[in-house]
């Protein structure tokens, strides 16, 4: 039945399977930091600075201490012993930062840093006694204008810095004068994208469990990447690696919020060695607002050059993206920028490329990766300027990105920017796309309700998207995260699976995929292989789940060690029943006759012999537990394509839009199960609309955020989001023998620009375009002139 | 975010509620449905000593008929009065608004009294208040005290309702039958509170309308009728002269996501459609 | 310690007498008290629905609700709702549709979509998210969440319509 030697036929892979781990969830069995309760556990609150920028001159904590409940008051000073951090890539040139301390000591650099912890016996306590604590603050020049960051008149953040600059990157490939030279025009247009934050529903949360007696620290903690917080963590402690484990069972979104190290979470662990008891830290909503990491705030001046055919020839730009204080700890604060750099455009057949790129550091909160770092920003100055080019030329939006998209024949191709790109299939999901969104019907109604004064906007939006990131991303820049995953697959004597795996679950369904994979590697029922992530005292060593890596590296690792499993078993059989290996196979949990499909034996009898009376198995030793690891290594990255389109329409008298449809057309190599990546898919898109009508952290001049609270911050609720279609194209890579690429960050990427490009279309009869997200209904009156 | 320490009581009458009350003075709040003030009571923004919780004070709750006119009790759930078969024939208006007013979770909480006596800007229920004429009954150790809507809504959160008397019930006059009520509000996701909002009402007789009420919410520190722009429409108007009369009746302040002229945009916008609803 | 209160009332069917600290909210009440762990803080501030509990029969926002409020009302929790059983179905087709990512807003969503079918009546799409509009996830776009509703609510309707033939 699901004899598999090759992915993907007729077994599980591919199919809807729902998730098994989901049914606690539903019932209310979940596990999230917060419901783990201990003995003798206490709670951390955290004073944060209200200043985006002061000198501490003095805190004084006396009354604090002696406030009921209250078990330790500590300030900076108290964590001087932790070492300072900053998250550097060697491999990003000229990148700087100041080293951050867990607490800040002398300085405040951002309004919700913290500056002194209570411990108490609740929540409640601890906060009560943070009212007591009086620090004197001596205000500082507050930096946030990404505008004015660089002049040489700029307040410096850090003096031993010299500038702001955090990173900067120039692109030059391809002579872009002389192309541009070459067109018929050269349109330009500024783009700003706002800077907004993740607002997972389950803030962030750790645990830390200090047991003296065995030297051990047990960290729970609300993460997606276990072993690179038990790497972190031990180093900045002072811990041998081997002394910290992480748990992490459920949690409650992260959308890349949570692959950071946050200071407040490490000092939660430090306390906890203080006092010898465990203490929980749940960053509640006003303090995420603040001290989560914040994302995106691009202002971008672009130009392209087209012919007056319809040929792109070169796009340039300048990209200006305002960080924190800090370089966070410790993937750094500029891979968002550095990927606008490496991918813009890139799915177009360019002769030339311009990029400059400058990274500003700044008195808002820390700011770092977030879900499809840099890609909103890439696709949305991308298709943004062809959709420009387009209306100069007066060509359809769906013509121009035929004349110019990488055709599907030519891979693999280098694009001028010098991204290697394996396989991609732009044309068919375009062509995918026209036939489900029935694009010419939908122009046509357009035209109609035009007449009746009705505006709707088709938006179009092709892009690429960085999955499977090797070695290239991190490690080679010293940054401890690990490209490669582990997977322990071991039978049990009953002939059930377990499979270990260093790659855990935040609801994407991770488990559910590994569990389809090692069903089909093996040949056994899905039901009888169980998952366990998430700890890393048991699982392989791994990178986690980020920059869409599960499905592809998690997912092939599994796959390897389930086959290594399966020969293991295999010969195990061949031996107890006599039989030449090569005749034999395993379907649905016995092992059979490949020819007649006659059963030799089943797997628990296997088992059985296998554990209990090995001893009739002569010099053999049975091998039912096998690790494999995986890592890619052609590519540094497997590039994923697709095509998502948005219908809307605009009230012109409010500035009001109002969201259709949205209809996607995704290549993410083989599809391993279809329903979890369409609600990836559809996840996604809502990633998007967000910072693209209604999220933005509003700054004023003193580096206060404006609206850090769910009353003013508006993030997408049920009513504003309409129906998404979502269409599978299929390439696989040929680097893994699943074939998966991502599917995680697909619809965020190429949302924004398919919102706007909407927009402007259905604007288009008033000769206005609107470039500045998020588009509220005040900026599009003023678009159209009405205010 | 754990609201700082403060003493519950739950009085059983309306006199022994007003009495804690005045011992208390500002150190204490009423306790109605607690939408508003349980989120400013867990950022510690208030920090009372004391919280008089209303709600067993079950004389308060429920819509009935008065003479010809119609009472709410303060304590009349959202959701009440959206299922209410009085309101539903007595006060359209009303019925317009549920629509509008936060979630299913929120409606079966908040109060009627609640939101009169806080008095939001932007919330429909003072709007109705002055768009209905209504009477607003307070209570205190020296009795009952009427206030008319108009009278009543004096600014930012700021009524004519001292700090210790007690909201006990709205009064609205019977409306004229064959009245027809629109209530239309901008806000940026379902159940937010109103960018702008407007609520008209009139009776038609051929292509006139009449008895017109006009009253605007979200767009000042009250909820605002304007004569002059219901003058207008009886008397048919040009918009362009209805606008004047707009410009020159309110002046919203910015807020953080639009600009006074934004809002006083699209409340012209909105009248303009409630005006071609009435007519229809 | 701040002042507590005596309070009695039903929790999940089971009727409980205890000292209540009077500034708590109820679901770290039910969550610290009864190691409940269905009811979730998101916000506490009312905007977000993952506190969402059923207050003698009605719908909640727990983090809006003190614990001593409680007193003499009926408080059911999802826990409760599994064991009954009343939402099996519900429950079922929002594995099935993967109507959850992380799960951490599902509580509250599928107590507040328990409250629409409980009407009894079959709503529209609009309705469903109209119903659903003050519960937050950050996590599926919406979309699935609101097919499984529409698909247990159909069912229901229609053995309902069987039942009464
Ligand atoms: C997410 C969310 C969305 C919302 N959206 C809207 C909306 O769109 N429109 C809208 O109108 N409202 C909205 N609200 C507010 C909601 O309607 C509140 O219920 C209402 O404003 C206050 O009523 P309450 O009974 O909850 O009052 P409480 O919160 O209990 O009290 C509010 C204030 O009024 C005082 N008070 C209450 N009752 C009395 C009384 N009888 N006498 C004297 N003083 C009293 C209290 O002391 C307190 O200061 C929303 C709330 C939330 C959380
Ligand atoms: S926690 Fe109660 S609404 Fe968010
Ligand atoms: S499933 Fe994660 S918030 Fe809804």
């Amino acid at each position: 039945m699901n004899v598999q030697s090759k992915p993907g036929k007729g077994g599980y892979i591919g199919q809807s399977m729902p998730r098994p781990n989901a049914v606690r969830l539903v019932e209310g069995r979940a596990q999230y930091v917060d419901d783990v309760m201990l003995p003798r556990m206490l709670h951390v609150a955290y004073l944060r600075s209200p200043h985006a920028h002061a000198k501490i001159l003095a805190i004084r904590t006396d009354a604090a201490k002696k406030a009921p409940g209250v078990v330790l008051v500590a300030t900076g000073k108290d964590f001087a012993n932790i070492e300072k951090f900053a998250g550097v890539l060697a491999h990003f040139k000229g990148m700087k930062s100041a080293q951050q301390s867990v607490i800040a000591i002398d300085r405040a650099c951002w309004q919700g840093e913290p500056v002194a912890a209570v411990v108490a016996e609740s929540r409640h306590l601890a906060e009560d006694a943070l009212e007591l604590i009086e620090v004197d603050y001596q205000p500082l020049p507050v930096m946030v204008d990404i505008e004015r960051g660089l002049d040489a008149d700029a307040s410096v953040i850090h003096a031993e810095l010299k500038d702001n600059l955090c990173f900067s990157r120039d692109v030059d490939a391809g002579d872009f004068d002389a192309v541009a030279a070459r067109a018929d025009h050269i349109v330009e247009q500024t783009f700003r994208f706002p800077r907004h934050t993740g607002v997972c529903l389950e803030g962030r949360s750790v645990l830390g469990n200090w047991i003296s007696a065995d030297k051990r620290l047990t960290v729970y903690i609300s993460h997606q990447a276990p072993n690179m917080v038990q790497d972190c963590f031990a180093k900045l402690l002072g811990l041998p690696e081997s002394a910290v484990r992480v748990i992490c069972v459920d949690v409650g979104g992260s959308f890349g919020i949570k692959t950071h190290v946050y200071g407040d979470e490490l000092a939660t662990c430090a306390l906890s060695m203080m006092l010898g008891r465990p203490v929980k830290f749940v960053a509640d909503r006003l303090e995420s607002f603040v001290s989560d990491i914040h994302s995106r705030d691009h202002l971008v001046k672009g130009k392209i050059a087209v012919t007056k055919e319809g040929k792109l020839l070169a796009v340039s730009f300048e990209d200006r993206l305002a960080v924190g204080p800090y370089s966070v700890y410790p993937r750094g604060s500029a891979v968002e920028g550095n990927q606008i750099c490496n991918i813009t455009a890139q799915w177009y057949t360019l002769e030339a490329y311009r990029a400059r790129m400058q990274t500003v550091f700044t008195n808002m909160a820390p700011y770092s990766n977030y879900r499809a770092v840099g890609h909103p920003v890439a696709v949305g100055i991308a298709e943004g300027l062809v959709d420009a080019a387009a209306r100069k030329i007066g060509m359809d939006p769906i013509e121009i990105r035929r004349n110019n998209l990488i055709p599907d024949h030519a891979f693999p191709f280098q694009s001028v920017s010098g991204m290697k790109f394996e396989v991609m299939s732009h044309h068919r999901c375009l062509d995918e796309l026209v036939k489900a969104m029935n694009y010419e019907a939908l122009r046509k109604e357009q035209v109609e309700l035009r007449k009746k004064g009705r505006y709707r906007g088709i938006g179009i939006a092709s892009m690429i998207e960085i999955t499977n990131p090797s070695a290239m991303f991190y490690g080679i820049g010293g940054v401890r995260v690990s490209a490669q995953d582990g997977c322990t697959a071991r039978m049990e004597p009953s002939g059930s699976i377990v499979i270990l795996h260093g790659c855990g679950e935040q609801g994407q369904g991770t488990e559910t995929i590994f569990a389809q994979i090692a069903a089909d590697a093996i040949g056994v029922p899905l039901e009888t292989v169980r998952l366990v992530t998430g700890d890393t005292e048991v699982t392989p060593y791994g990178g986690g789940t980020w920059a869409s890596r599960g499905a592809g590296v998690g997912g092939e690792a599994t796959w390897q060690a389930a086959r290594a499993l399966r020969h293991n078993i295999l010969e195990l059989a061949a031996l107890i029943t006599q039989t030449d290996i090569g005749k034999l196979t395993i379907v649905n949990g016995s092992v059979v006759d490949s020819a007649s499909g006659e059963e030799k034996i089943t797997l628990a009898e296997c088992g059985r012999i296998a554990y209990f009376r090995p001893d009739t198995l002569d010099s053999y030793r049975p091998e039912l537990c096998v690790t494999r690891h995986f890592v890619p290594k052609q590519f540094p990255f497997c590039f994923t394509n697709g095509v998502i389109a948005c219908h809307l329409e605009v009230d012109v008298n409010t500035g009001f839009i109002e969201l259709q449809k949205f209809w996607a057309v995704e290549d993410c190599g083989t599809v391993l199960n279809p329903q979890l990546v369409d609600e990836q898919m559809r996840g996604g898109i809502v990633h998007g609309i967000g910072p693209t009508l209604f999220e933005h952290c509003i700054y004023n001049e003193n580096g206060q955020l404006q609206n850090g609270n769910m009353a003013d911050y508006l993030v997408p609720m049920p009513c504003e989001i309409p129906d998404m279609v979502v269409c599978h194209v299929s390439t696989p890579t040929k680097e893994t023998e699943i074939g998966a690429k991502g599917a995680g960050e697909a619809g965020t990427a190429g949302t924004p620009a398919a919102i706007m490009n909407a927009l402007n279309d259905a604007l288009l009869p008033f000769n206005t375009v609107l470039t500045d997200m998020p588009f509220t209904p005040e900026k599009v009156l003023k678009g159209l002139g009405k205010v | 975010m754990k609201a700082a320490p403060f003493l519950y009581v739950k009085p059983k009458s309306i006199d022994e509620a007003v009495a804690l009350k005045e011992r208390h003075g500002a150190s204490a709040r009423y306790l109605a449905g607690g939408q508003s003030l349980m989120p400013v009571l867990n950022f510690r923004l208030d920090r009372p000593d004391l919280l008089i919780d209303i709600n067993g004070l079950s004389e308060l709750r429920g819509v009935s008929n008065s003479g010809s006119g119609v009472k709410i009790g303060a304590l009349t759930r959202h959701a009440e009065v959206a299922k209410s078969e009085i309101v539903k024939s007595q006060l359209a208006l009303l019925s317009e608004c549920i629509p509008h007013i936060a979630h299913p979770a929120i409606r079966s909480g908040g109060t009627f009294g609640g939101s009169v006596a806080l008095a939001d800007p932007a919330a429909e229920w003072p709007a109705c208040c002055l768009a209905l004429d209504a009477r607003i009954v307070l209570r205190s150790s020296k009795g009952e005290r009427r206030v008319e809507a108009k009278d009543y809504f004096l600014g930012l959160y700021d009524t004519a309702r001292t700090e210790n008397e007690l909201l006990i019930r709205v009064e609205f006059p019977a409306v004229a039958a064959g009245t027809k009520a629109v209530a239309l509000e901008l806000a940026r996701r379902r159940g937010d509170f109103a960018i702008a909002g407007v609520l008209a009402q009139a009776k038609k007789t051929g292509v006139r309308l009449e008895n017109v009420r006009v009253v605007f919410f979200g767009i000042s520190d009250r909820p605002v009728r304007l004569s002059a722009v219901e003058q207008g429409i009886a008397e048919g108007q040009p918009m362009e002269t209805i606008h004047q009369a707009i410009d020159a009746g309110i002046n919203p302040d910015d807020d953080i996501y639009q600009s006074g002229a934004t809002k006083t945009h699209l409340a012209k916008v909105l009248l303009g459609r409630a005006v071609e609803q009435l007519r229809q | 310690m701040s002042e507590q209160m005596q309070i009695s009332f039903i929790l999940n069917g089971e009727r409980k007498q205890v000292l209540v600290p009077m500034r708590l909210h109820i679901i770290d009440f039910l969550r610290e008290k009864y190691e409940l762990s269905s009811p979730r803080v998101g916000c506490e501030h009312g905007v977000c629905g993952a506190c969402t509990i059923r207050v003698d029969g009605e719908l909640a926002r727990g983090c809006l609700m003190l614990a001593v409020q409680a007193d003499g009302k009926t408080i059911e929790t999802l826990e409760h709702l599994t064991q009954t059983g009343e939402i099996k179905d519900l429950q079922e087709k929002f594995v099935e549709r993967n109507a959850l990512q992380c799960g951490y807003c599902t509580s509250g969503m599928l107590i507040t979509a328990a409250d629409l079918l409980k009407q009894g009546k079959p709503a529209s799409r609009e309705a469903i998210r109209d119903h659903l509009s003050g519960n937050y996830c950050r996590c599926t776009g919406y979309e699935a969440i609101v097919d499984s509703i529409e698909a247990v609510m159909k069912k229901r309707v229609e053995s309902g319509k069987r039942a009464a033939r």
